[in-house]
């Protein structure tokens, strides 16, 4: 207190906004607040996260989980089939699916639609119809991706058969998985399951997995901080945008295939035309990688960093450093954006999919700034991009020096979201995100920008301060 | 109807063309508008959505189609709409504008030179604000009141380990290393400190120090409920601790209404070993109650500025107040009551400050045979009806009583004034007394806005063929943005008998009521 009556006041004012003036007529610096109840005005959980702030186990808990963050190094090991690297799926009828657990009865139209359209293409029922019997029984399970290492896009459907990204990182030695992308249009991962769908989904299996795996088996495990880090220089953000990044994965794997002769000509021109002609086949991997270096900072005992963010069309729900494997949850929103033609608000899915993983590991959203493009999806300027990068540094633990932004001088982007900062500041992470349509099998049908709920933040805060507090 | 328009060789990325066909689709009688680049997949999803029949052959991958569906009027509108909003040149501002800070989080984020948090958020809500700037190391003056007693003492005991400061809750003044905080008046610096339980009690004590010539390193603030047996004091011990180490402090000065009596023996034993003088204001206690070393009793505020300016210049403190049998006083009361009335019997005083109000039923009772108020103590009663005086009356404007859904009566002087005129107009009413505090905090011209009052309220009783003796001081200082000469001066060309401290004013008014 010594140095309160001896040193130079520098003033923070919450509240009264004319209590500033007698400090501004003395020129003592004065911070003005325009201060908003916390907590989504919970005097209750306020206090408890009042309790929370800056204590000396949360900080050093988090200091420890963003550093393991920041030095995780996810590499592409190549490809396989989930049930031969997923152990749950190993001679069991299970599906995986995007977000926190959801009972059969209670999921969304387009996860629904995929889980049968997945049960089909597994044989493990002939129509769609008989799929849907069968998992309300129980004779094919489903659970959470993010339960086994696993992230996929929208839907998030993956089943034993299906080929997945498989990613590991060298420091932490965690392997992650991820779904491959289909492209846009009638796609198991809004829903469909047309013979169409699943008929490509047995192409990608059949030949566009083979390919990949076999380029990939005559090349170094692809680093893939670096291959993200020179597409958001590209205007991508590695979420909504992918166009660069598919660009230059594209570019490592054709010359290899090409000098290696891995499959036939007409194998080879399929495979990679498939490529060419999808802007987002890089997103899929690019949630791998994030998942693994969220995975890296994951079960740091009273860490409040947030390791997943994920939707399953019904629910959103994230988990802390903290507590791996324990969600909290809220009401998935609504997206804002544009919409294709002929498609409105009202035929929208609320959010879905975990794709939000890439907003968790600070690129995505939080790295709009590096793809000013994205922000037009809610009628914005360029200014609203990098403004949406800025005001996370708000809610982030630091910056992540690997993804760096060219239009904020080369800062890196805000990453590590710190739960106690979301509910403190009421700034909730903004994520870029594509619109599904409420029903099954129609498809993408439209983009935009949305926010994660913020009673998932003040539900952990809540058990967090059991933990540490009590 | 249906109406499109073709832009050869002309690109824009899709998102782009998505918002302006939202932009364009929001038009009055535009059912359906949409705008992209001519592939064939983009025809053909609008043919989908019903805007074309069939794809349009003419129509290249590289040209921009736009179709728009509505009443004939719309899509004519819109078509044009369109085309001026694509050519229109995207000027929309590029400067970064600079938010406000929406919490202390992001103001600490952007200040993290910050040393001190000012908190005057509502009560439910303003202890955790202060436990959060504790947390971060800044030590905290807290306004706001209603904050629950186990929290003020949650946030005290961790000030208390962790070496900061915390000043409330319900702290309404402070002067740090000169800088007022809240409700405070703009002193001279110098070497006597104080700490203060009561917000208008320490703006008496540090102005009268100023007008006396004198300075104050630092006024600590408390909050109103520090002094209780259950929060033990915590603030003013802290706040001792730490006057007795400053340098530029040479004289303590405590302020309070006399604590419980564990609380008052923890401080005063504490307030004996400091080695500095430390002057007590403990109002209503008994005089000569207070001893020990180093320890110096004053009974009024005025009391407690004299003494500590002595002992800081290194002399005796003799310094008494007046009282109602002070001959000066006795002369200036045989003045005054000349235009009283036979029926004109009672004091009717208005405070605004509580401090004052408080010290002010503390002496009349022990002149006056019975006085009432609102916020009664020791043998005064409570007023069977706040809002109508009966006998001798002194109120507490500033009280719940009068401030809840209002503002308080040193901001807006209305609710005071309106009181003044019903006085007026009581036969019985003798002497009206009132305070006036300046400063920041307090309202722009308060002795503009009550001399104009009791104009009126002087005329009133010359309607009923009376003369108001009307009693007062201004508790502030000449550096105050008021200014307070100016403010004497208003309420003395109103006929103001103007007195240079409470305990005066109260001295005189006994005056002129007894004897």
């Amino acid at each position: 207190m010594k140095s309160i009556l001896s040193s130079d006041l520098s003033v923070i004012n919450l509240g009264l906004v004319r209590f500033a003036e007698p400090l501004q007529d003395m020129g003592t610096p004065v911070a003005a607040c325009q201060w908003q109840p916390p907590a989504e005005g919970n005097p209750e959980i306020g206090w408890k996260l009042a309790e929370l702030v800056n204590h000396p186990k949360v900080e050093e808990a988090n200091k420890i989980a963003f550093e393991r963050y920041l030095a995780s190094t996810p590499v592409l090991e190549g490809i396989a089939t989930a049930a031969d690297v997923i152990p749950a799926m190993q001679g069991k009828k299970l599906i995986l699916h995007s977000g926190p657990p959801i009972a059969w009865a209670d999921m969304c139209g387009p996860q629904k639609g995929a889980v049968c359209g997945a049960a089909v293409l597994e044989g493990w029922a002939a129509t769609t119809e008989e799929a849907a019997t069968l998992v309300e029984k129980g004779e094919i399970a489903i659970d959470s991706c993010n339960h086994h290492n696993a992230v996929g896009p929208m839907a998030g459907i993956t089943s034993p058969s299906m080929p997945v990204w498989v990613v590991r990182d060298t420091v932490n030695g965690n392997t992650t998985f991820s779904n491959m992308n289909e492209g846009l249009g009638k796609v198991l991962r809004f829903g469909a399951n047309s013979d169409e769908v699943l008929h490509r989904l047995r192409w990608m299996r059949d030949v566009l997995a083979p390919v990949l795996k076999a380029t990939l088996a005559h090349m170094e495990p692809l680093e893939l901080k670096p291959l993200i880090a020179q597409a958001m220089h590209m205007g991508d953000e590695c979420h909504n945008r992918n166009v660069a990044a598919t660009s230059l994965l594209f570019r490592k794997l054709v010359p290899v295939a090409l000098r290696h002769g891995v499959a036939s000509p007409k194998e080879l021109d399929e495979a990679f035309a498939f490529i060419a002609g999808n802007d987002h086949f890089f997103l899929n991997l690019s949630m791998a990688a994030c998942k693994a270096m969220l995975n890296a900072a994951a079960g740091v005992p009273g860490s409040s960093m947030v390791t997943v963010m994920a939707r399953n069309g019904i629910k959103f729900g994230i988990q802390l450093s903290a507590f791996p494997g324990r969600w909290f949850q809220a009401d998935a929103p609504y997206v804002e954006g544009l919409f294709f033609p002929g498609y409105s608000q009202a035929d929208a899915a609320r959010d879905l999919g975990d794709s939000a993983i890439t907003e968790t590991c600070g690129i995505g959203g939080f790295a709009m700034a590096a793809a000013p493009a994205i922000v037009q999806f809610v009628g914005g300027t360029s200014d609203d991009a990098l403004n949406n990068t800025i005001s996370m540094k708000q809610i982030t633990l630091g910056i992540n020096g690997n993804f760096t932004l060219p239009m904020l001088n080369f800062t890196g982007t805000p990453a590590g979201i710190d739960a106690r900062l979301v509910a403190d500041t009421g700034i909730r992470p903004v994520i870029n995100t594509g619109i599904a349509h409420k029903d099954a099998g129609v498809g993408q049908i439209g983009a935009g920008v949305t926010w994660a709920p913020m009673p998932c933040f003040t539900a952990a805060i809540e058990a967090l301060y059991e933990e540490v507090c009590k | 109807m249906r109406a499109h328009s073709i832009f050869k060789n002309f690109y824009r990325d899709s998102v782009a063309l998505m918002q302006l066909s939202a932009k364009v689709g929001g038009l009055e009688g535009v059912e359906l508008a949409s705008a992209l680049m001519g592939t064939p997949a983009n025809q053909e999803m609008m043919v989908a959505a019903g805007l074309l029949d069939a794809p349009m052959a003419e129509v290249a991958p590289n040209d921009l189609v736009f179709v728009v569906k509505g009443t004939e009027e719309a899509t004519q509108l819109a078509v044009a709409e369109f085309e001026r909003l694509l050519t229109a040149a995207e000027t929309k501002g590029a400067a970064k504008e600079e938010k406000p800070f929406g919490s202390l989080a992001e103001a600490l984020k952007a200040r993290p030179e910050a040393t001190f948090a000012l908190i005057s958020v509502p009560g439910e809500y303003a202890g955790a604000e202060a436990m959060k700037a504790l947390h971060r190391g800044l030590n905290v003056m807290l306004f706001s009141d209603n904050v629950p007693e186990w929290q003020e003492i949650a946030l005290k005991k961790y000030a208390f380990e962790h070496g900061l400061l915390v000043m409330g809750p319900d702290c309404g003044t402070a002067i740090i290393a000169g800088v007022p905080l809240a409700f405070a008046n703009v002193v001279g610096r110098g070497n006597i400190g104080v700490v203060g339980a009561s917000g208008t009690g320490t703006q008496e004590v540090t102005t009268i120090v100023d007008q006396l010539g004198g300075g104050v390193s630092h006024a600590i603030g408390t909050g109103g409920h520090d002094l209780s047996v259950s929060v033990g004091g915590l603030t003013m011990r802290s706040g001792i601790a730490a006057l007795a180490e400053d340098v530029e402090t040479k004289v303590i000065v405590l302020v309070s209404k006399p604590p419980a009596k564990e609380v008052a023996e923890a401080v005063l034993a504490q307030a004996s070993s400091v080695g500095k003088p430390v002057v007590v204001c403990f109002l209503g206690a008994a005089p000569g109650s207070i001893t020990g070393k180093n320890l110096t009793q004053a009974n009024t505020l005025e009391e407690a500025a004299h003494k500590a300016i002595a002992l800081a210049n290194g002399q005796a403190p003799s310094f008494t107040s007046v009282t109602a049998s002070t001959p000066r006083v006795q002369q200036r009361a045989t003045d005054l009551k000349k235009v009283l009335a036979p029926g004109q019997k009672y004091v009717r005083g208005l405070y605004s400050g509580g401090t004052f109000c408080y010290e002010a039923l503390l002496s009349l009772q022990t002149i006056l045979p019975e006085v009432f108020g609102n916020t009664p103590t020791g043998k005064a009663q409570k007023l069977a009806n706040i809002h109508k005086s009966q006998g001798h009356t002194v109120i507490d404007l500033g009280d719940d009583d009068f401030t809840r859904g209002k503002p308080h009566p040193m901001i807006d002087p209305s609710q005071r004034n309106e009181r003044l005129l019903h006085e007026a107009a009581d036969p019985e009413t003798a002497v009206v007394l009132l305070d006036v505090v300046i400063g920041y905090g307090a309202n722009a011209d308060p002795a503009g806005e009550l001399a104009g009052a009791v104009r009126e309220a002087r005329a009133i009783a010359q309607k009923g063929g009376r003369e108001l003796v009307f009693i007062g001081f201004v508790c502030g200082t000449d550096k105050d943005v008021q200014g307070l000469a100016s403010q004497r001066k208003k309420l003395e060309e109103a006929g103001v008998h103007l007195c240079s401290s409470n305990a005066e004013a109260i001295a005189l008014t006994g005056a002129v009521l007894v004897g």
